[in-house]
């Protein structure tokens, strides 16, 4: 471990997410942030435009959508095998496979690898499975510098920031505030921004691109995640546009590839389906402008040290519930947070994790379980309007995942002591259960609608009853019950 | 070895409601794989998705192959190029002619030379119309991955024959490369990014010039 004297790369803000408030507060904090709720409103609203047009072209979209469902259950009901098989075609294409259960684990094989090739930097590609895992925060602590090269996550690195989208991490932020951290920070880090440069998007764009040119071409190991490991042939698979990623995946003398244990698909045909879906639902395009696909090492011609990690990280725990096992269908597109009313709002940063939106909402507490009050807030940070469900390239069926986490969460909550909602439900269950009981309780509600008059009530200092009433008018109880009504009209019934 | 047995032992408990072994039969999947798409004009479609991401795109026969190449590295200004070795030697001669410095490949540049030279000239293996898509499977005619990477400028032939309608009939194509354990990389237009207040650029770390040479017979 290093000294921690000085770090090698810009440090992440000391409120990193374990630090983060539960949803409901975050939330409140960051509506407050008037210039971040403008980028996203733009932004969003940009995406979500391109997003429709886009898949509005593919005649026979709805059955891509069926078929990736059922090639994305077939895998999760069969994980076993497929990633038994996947082991084996890696291997034999000569790649090393290595299988991490937790973050640590990941962390310090990817680490160890760095050492024993005596490197002390990686380039990186985007991967949320990194940001998962906060791998460069662990890297940085054993004294290897990670750079990020992406430029969105180039400038969430530089900009001491945390990211807050899953393919665009620097959607809060617009084009002058990009132009400061670029003019204060590339410098400290290799090759500066150019003298004079503006906040236009082109200039900043070849910005980066000097600055990190030097950095791919001295770099012997990079990191990266993986869209899709193919079982029958070991092919792994990436999708990108800037070319960052084929310049991490060619120049270096290894690559180590994290890839959670749900990203394999069965064959190279099942390609066809997710390689249609996933551009036009992530970025609104036909197709991403670079797509990287090898299946082990080819001499001369690319890293010759190949190496997958099999990470799990929770993920069996997401598979273990029949209901909320869907969520690991996700092929981290984020067209569900692109249409979220709640996303648009608040923001990524609210969920307190580097996954966010609706899908950050059905996975985190799954992957964690109900353990935090962080985790237990999440199911609860949405409307339910099910916008989601309908762009999910993979029919991902979130408001079904959202109740069923709530009752989770609700169960989790009460298991060790009751709540006061409990007591209140206890009670009407005795009074509903017998007409005697009711009768006794009408006594006090006719006894109240006396007192009141016609009065509707209004906000009153009660606890629960005071924020439910804070946004309700609700009529006085009435001073004649039905059933008074009832034996009152039977008599005169009888009597005329 | 224990995180993979407990890994695996994990998966099986996760998944004990699981009785049909047989995945197919478990979770049938009704997708026909590998059709085409009814596109009355397939290589119309693939130059107008092409240009749709600002690439160039001309139309030539076969034989003005060569010509078009020399007149492509002359557009983009480009003094340098380098070619792989299995290209024919009829596009080398044409790009000399032109006054452009020619590379090949044999014994490999180092990736500090391919970064100085401004252009990589190179064969295709399929081209997917319905997203502009173009595929290599890097081929002695495509050369090695870094080879189409660090140059800035990448000329890239496809014959009409190795243009499909959409994606499954690209993978089909692809298929036999990729179970040979072929690298294959597909290219929808230059590197862009859509990262800033997601106005596309168009050129990032990738070659920010792509030209596309249509040979038709």
């Amino acid at each position: 471990m290093s000294t921690g004297a000085e770090r090698r790369t810009p440090a992440p803000p000391p409120a990193a997410w374990e630090t983060y408030p539960v949803f409901p507060k975050a939330a409140k904090i960051e509506l407050q942030l008037t210039e971040q709720r403008k980028n996203l409103r733009h932004a969003t609203g940009t995406i979500r435009a391109k997003r429709l047009d886009r898949a509005s072209e593919v005649p026979n979209w709805e059955d891509l959508r069926t078929a990736a469902a059922a090639i994305k259950d077939r895998v999760a009901r069969h994980l076993d095998e497929y990633l038994v098989e996947a082991e084996r075609t890696l291997t034999e294409a000569g790649v090393t496979v290595h299988w991490a259960s937790t973050a640590d684990e990941a962390n310090a094989i990817v680490a160890d690898i760095a050492v024993a090739k005596g490197v002390d930097e990686v380039v990186k590609i985007k991967s949320m499975v990194t940001q998962e895992l906060d791998l460069n925060e662990y890297l940085e602590k054993r004294g290897i510098a990670a750079w990020e090269t992406d430029l969105a996550e180039l400038i969430v690195q530089l900009g001491h920031d945390l990211p807050s989208h899953i393919l665009v991490p620097a959607i809060h932020r617009n084009r002058s505030e990009v132009r400061e951290i670029f003019v204060e920070e590339m410098g400290r880090y290799g090759t500066p921004a150019p003298e004079g440069i503006s906040d236009d998007p082109h200039e900043l764009t070849q910005a980066a691109r000097a600055h990190l040119r030097a950095k791919f071409l001295r770099a012997k190991m990079a990191v990266s995640g993986g869209n899709f490991i193919v079982a029958d042939t070991g092919t792994l698979v990436i999708v990108e546009s800037e070319g960052n990623g084929r310049m991490c995946l060619t120049l270096p003398e290894t690559l180590v590839s994290i890839v959670g244990i749900e990203k394999v698909l069965p064959t190279v045909e099942d390609l066809e389906v997710f390689l249609k879906l996933l551009p036009r639902s992530s970025t609104g395009e036909r197709m991403n402008p670079y797509t990287s696909m090898w299946s082990g090492v080819t001499p001369g011609d690319g890293p010759q040290d190949l190496h997958v990690i099999l990470l799990d990280n929770g993920r069996t725990r997401v598979l273990s519930d029949p209901t909320g096992r869907a969520a690991l269908r996700c092929i981290r597109c984020s067209a569900c947070l692109n249409i979220c009313p709640v996303y648009e709002r608040v923001g990524g940063h609210a969920y307190g994790s580097p996954y966010p939106g609706p899908i950050g909402a059905i996975l985190n507490p799954q992957l964690h379980g109900m353990g935090s009050e962080r985790d237990r807030a999440l199911p609860f940070a949405s409307t339910l309007c099910g916008a989601c469900n309908d762009v999910c390239p993979v029919r991902i069926p979130f408001t079904d995942i959202l109740v069923h986490l709530r009752h989770l969460a609700v169960e989790h909550k009460t298991a060790k002591h009751p709540t006061v909602e409990q007591g209140i439900m206890k009670t009407a269950a005795w009074v509903l259960s017998d007409g005697k009981h009711l009768e006794k309780a009408q006594l006090a509600t006719r006894a109240a609608g006396r007192v009141l008059g016609d009065r509707p009530l209004g906000p009153m200092p009660v606890p629960l009853a005071g924020r439910w009433l804070r946004a309700r008018d609700v009529d006085a109880p009435p001073t004649e019950t039905f059933r008074q009504w009832w034996k009152k009209h039977e008599q005169e019934r009888k009597e005329s | 070895m224990s995180a993979r047995e407990d890994i695996l032992g994990r998966v099986r408990a996760a998944t004990r409601d699981v009785t049909e072994k047989d995945p197919a039969l478990d979770v049938p999947v009704t997708w026909a794989y590998g059709q085409p798409l009814a596109t009355p004009d397939v290589l119309a479609d693939f130059v107008e998705k092409v240009e749709d991401y600002r690439a160039v795109v001309v139309r030539v026969p076969s034989d003005q192959v060569p010509r078009a190449i020399a007149d492509a590295l002359t557009t983009l200004g480009v003094h340098s190029a380098v070619m792989p070795p299995g290209v024919p030697a009829a596009w080398a001669e044409a790009a000399s002619a032109a006054g452009v410095r020619l590379f090949a490949d044999e014994p490999p540049l180092t990736h500090a030379e391919l970064n100085d030279i401004d252009a990589v000239v190179t064969a295709s293996a399929v081209a997917m119309a319905d997203s502009g898509t173009i595929a290599l499977d890097h081929h002695t005619d495509q050369g090695r991955r870094a080879l189409s990477l660090l140059p800035d400028a990448h000329v890239c032939v496809v014959r009409a024959d190795q243009v499909v309608s959409d994606v499954p009939e690209g993978i089909a194509r692809l298929a036999p490369a990729m179970r040979a354990r072929r690298p294959v990389t597909w290219l929808s237009g230059g590197s862009a990014t859509s990262d800033i207040e997601l106005s596309r650029v168009e050129g990032v770390h990738g070659p920010r010039r792509l030209w596309v040479v249509l040979a038709e017979d």
